[in-house]
């Protein structure tokens, strides 16, 4: 696993070098607050494929920003490079010293697993810290009080592994942000919920971004369940990205010269349908 | 039962029995149960070369269960290790034969690394074991953490910022190095066992990751015991009462979670 | 060369060898594609079950191998199939419980009948040993694997890699699971006689998981595997009878000991340029 390389990534932007300091202070262009994640000119290829093509955005404290696309347009790999697990071949990511809370996209864990939802939210504390570490009525105050707050309380001391979709995703939320990050990734969170799991994760989500001044970035291949929420979207086709608020990018001659193909964008009683060239449905 | 050569036998069935608990704790959670019998199987080759040039079977299962275990690591990718695991402990065995086939009148010595001696304990090798055991428990506490979260959820883990191959690396060699420790006495083709029934079984019972890590060491200690009494009362061989009894304490788990729900 | 070639041992190696490579060749690719090594290794150690029961009762030890493994194979499928983690270890505990028995009759055999060499026998093979009287009925039961293997080669390929698309076209997937684990116990049986149980893994999983990385469309790999399993193991036997003079005990080096090596360095070859070339693949994500 090649090992994350913050100095090269991060080393351009000076209000990013402050250790733990919050980013509020810094001198950003964009927006209501300030700028907790950007990407410029990020381009990724494994092989001869071009993966991510000059993908930029950003995202702000508060913000909740939607990644929008459809399987295999680069979702992950933002991630990855965000994350620091892969280095982009060209271009810029600026993202928080304090560590970025992950929610993946697939966790499967045996039923049998020995771990009950309290554990894997306790290990976001810490988790990858080496040492012993005593238990500690403090920490176990945090993460009940986590627990609460993403409604897990009722099955905190079930096993991980039998829990539902939404169940998970709710523990998985805690997990990561019982760490305190300012920054909030989730890889398709909405991708194995059904219709009502999937709203409530999505305005739990929100709720706790204006709450907690979080940045939330998060990947769906439909963006209606977030559109209620959602500040601003980027907008993915075969790794290249265009972003903005919904209004500016959700439109036909924007994403047919992201898609590089006639795309028309219809408003069927406020749900937004993506429709390619000749009514074949675009997803 | 308990005088004289014996109590070596006790003294390193504890020890074993409460490292194969730990150590077999991350086994199950990692699905490396192949893993965990490949090693032990693999060093018995070391054994028998280190037999044939007069040294220490102990050294030889030191040189070639780490090596065993990070050519399983390296060669395999840590998804689809099954095919690597098997070749590799196939490829270390048949050096095995080979050695075995130079020596001559060795079948008793093989019989004994492969199935347990419970007398053949020497004092030197209850100091190396008790050494090598605190090394181990020193390891997995200072791992813990990371190894728990990276056995769970890895992708979790390296957004962390854990080094979830270094880590497995890292758990590979606990397994090689309780191989070490244990194969004397309980025998390369059954020790991994203790590493495999004792945790499934308490992970059956118990929710919690710490209490089952407990739980798993303490039916690992009730198997060595029960396993070494049941040998020197019959003269059997103690890996056949290991194996059994683990396997028992493991239907017994499933019998209780199926009682359960 | 002549001594060789006229060598009635060595025939009976040679042709013992062949049949086995081939079977084992062609089922051990569906072995790795279903990722079943562990319990092709474990059917492998669990024979060991049978082979000394046989000893013991002075049986040929084939039958012993074969009756022992059908059934465990069988007994395995039933057992532990429903989650795939859960799988591992309850093959581990059975293995564990299986080995357990054999330890304690391998004892009875060296106190009863104190021929110690039955541990070795079974577990390391003697192919210069094994009579030509079991050559025909090695090749019988070959034939058999290979005919029934030849039937279900479809659905058991569309099962193998697509397990819902296959129950959904009516396949009985579970059916031929355990018709498949059976025809890898008797697979396995036969290469116990080659290499002893402990090796048999190899001759199994060896030669397909090479061809597999040479090639993805089965038939190809299969015959592949084959292959190579043949060059091994005819090579195993030239090697071995060559080595008769060499030291350190001018007894010959086993048989089994140049099959697995060449399995084994076959398959580092074409596995390791490409460990080299990318440094361990990231897997998240």
């Amino acid at each position: 696993m090649p090992d994350p390389q913050p100095d090269a990534l991060e080393a351009a932007a000076p209000w990013a070098d402050v250790a733990g300091a919050d980013v509020a202070g810094a001198e950003v262009v964009s927006g209501a607050g300030a700028t907790v994640l950007r990407l410029e000119g990020v381009s990724v290829s494994f092989g001869d494929r071009l993966v991510l093509d000059e993908v930029g955005f950003s995202v702000d404290r508060g913000e909740f920003v939607g990644i929008i696309g459809a399987n295999g347009s680069g979702k992950t790999t933002i991630f990855r490079v965000v994350l620091g697990l892969l280095a982009p071949d060209a271009g810029r990511v600026i993202r928080p010293r304090r560590h970025i809370g992950y929610v993946p996209q697939k966790v499967a864990i045996d039923p049998d697993t020995p771990i009950r939802a309290r554990d894997l939210v306790t290990l976001g504390i810490d988790g990858e810290r080496y040492g012993v570490r005593l238990p500690s009525a403090a920490r176990r105050a945090r993460v009940d009080e986590m627990l609460d707050a993403v409604g897990a309380g009722p099955f905190a001391d079930a096993r991980v592994g039998t829990l539902s979709g939404g169940e998970l995703q709710r523990v998985l939320i805690a997990h990561a942000l019982v760490g305190d990050p300012q920054l909030l990734i989730m890889d398709e969170p909405l991708a194995n919920l059904d219709i009502k799991s999937g709203h409530e994760i999505v305005e739990l989500v929100a709720r706790l971004t204006h709450e907690r001044g979080l940045a939330v970035l998060l990947s769906a291949h439909d963006m209606n369940a977030l559109l209620p929420h959602m500040d601003r979207v980027v907008y993915l086709a075969d790794g290249r990205a265009v972003s903005g608020t919904t209004g500016e990018v959700v439109r036909s001659d924007v994403l047919s010269e992201l898609y590089r193909y006639p795309v028309r964008v219809l408003d069927v009683d406020g749900t937004i349908v993506v429709v390619g060239g000749h009514d074949v449905r675009v997803r | 039962m308990f005088s004289g050569v014996m109590a070596n036998a006790w003294a390193v069935g504890t020890i074993v029995g409460v490292v194969s608990g730990v150590v077999g704790f991350f086994v199950v959670l990692r699905g490396a149960s192949f893993v965990a019998h490949a090693v032990p199987l693999s060093s018995f080759a070391g054994a028998a070369g280190a037999n044939l040039v007069g040294a220490d079977p102990v050294l030889g299962l030191a040189v070639f269960a780490p090596v065993a275990a990070l050519s399983i690591g390296w060669l395999g990718s840590r998804r689809r290790r099954d095919v690597v695991t098997a070749l590799v402990v196939a490829a270390m065995l048949g050096l095995g034969a080979l050695f075995l086939s130079w020596s001559t009148q060795y079948s008793a010595a093989v019989y004994g690394l492969l199935f347990g001696d419970i007398l053949g304990v020497s004092d030197g090798q209850l100091w190396l074991t008790a050494g090598l055991a605190m090394a181990g428990l020193v390891a997995v506490a200072l791992i813990y953490r990371p190894l728990l979260l990276s056995s769970v959820a890895p992708d979790a883990a390296a957004a962390r910022g854990v080094r979830i191959g270094l880590v497995d690396m890292l758990f590979l060699v606990l397994v090689a190095l309780i191989t070490t420790m244990s194969v004397p006495v309980v025998g390369a083709l059954l020790m991994f066992t203790l590493m495999v029934g004792p945790p499934a079984a308490a992970r059956s019972v118990s929710r919690a990751p710490a209490q089952t890590m407990a739980l798993a060491v303490v039916v690992a200690l009730a198997t060595v015991w029960a396993s070494i009494a049941a040998s020197y009362l019959s003269t059997w061989p103690i890996g056949f009462f290991v194996g059994v009894i683990a396997a028992a304490f493991y239907l017994a788990g499933r019998a209780w979670s199926a009682l359960r729900r | 060369m002549t001594g060789f070639f006229g060598s009635g041992p060595v025939h009976v190696a040679l042709a013992a060898g062949a049949v086995t490579a081939i079977v084992s060749g062609v089922v051990g690719v569906f072995v790795v594609v279903r990722g079943q090594s562990f319990a092709g290794h474990a059917l492998a150690d669990l024979s060991t079950l049978g082979g000394s029961g046989a000893f013991l009762a002075n049986v040929n030890p084939l039958w012993g191998f074969v009756g022992v493994g059908a059934v465990i194979a069988g007994a395995m499928e039933l057992f532990g199939v429903q989650r795939r983690r859960g799988r591992d270890v309850a093959t581990g505990v059975v293995l564990g419980a299986v080995l357990g028995l054999s330890a304690l009759l391998l004892y009875f055999d060296t106190t009863s009948t104190s021929t110690t060499g039955a541990t070795i026998t079974v577990l390391f093979g003697s192919l210069f040993a094994a009579s030509p009287s079991a050559v025909p009925e090695m090749v019988a039961l070959a034939a058999v694997g290979v005919v029934a293997l030849a039937f279900v080669y479809r659905p058991l390929l569309l099962s193998s890699v697509h397990p819902e698309l296959a129950s959904a076209r009516g396949v009985p997937v579970r059916t031929i699971a355990f018709g498949f684990l059976v025809l890898v116990g008797v697979t396995v049986s036969l290469t116990s006689m080659v290499v002893g149980t402990i090796l048999s893994p190899a001759l199994l999983i060896g030669p397909a998981a090479t061809a597999l990385r040479l090639s993805k469309r089965p038939p190809v790999a299969m015959a592949f595997s084959a292959g190579i399993g043949l060059v091994a193991t005819w090579s195993g036997v030239a090697l071995s009878y060559a080595s008769y003079r060499w030291p350190p005990a001018h007894a010959g080096w086993p048989i089994s000991f140049f099959i697995v090596a060449i399995v084994f360095l076959t398959f580092l070859c074409v596995e390791v340029p490409g460990r080299l070339r990318r440094p361990s693949a990231p897997e998240a994500g």
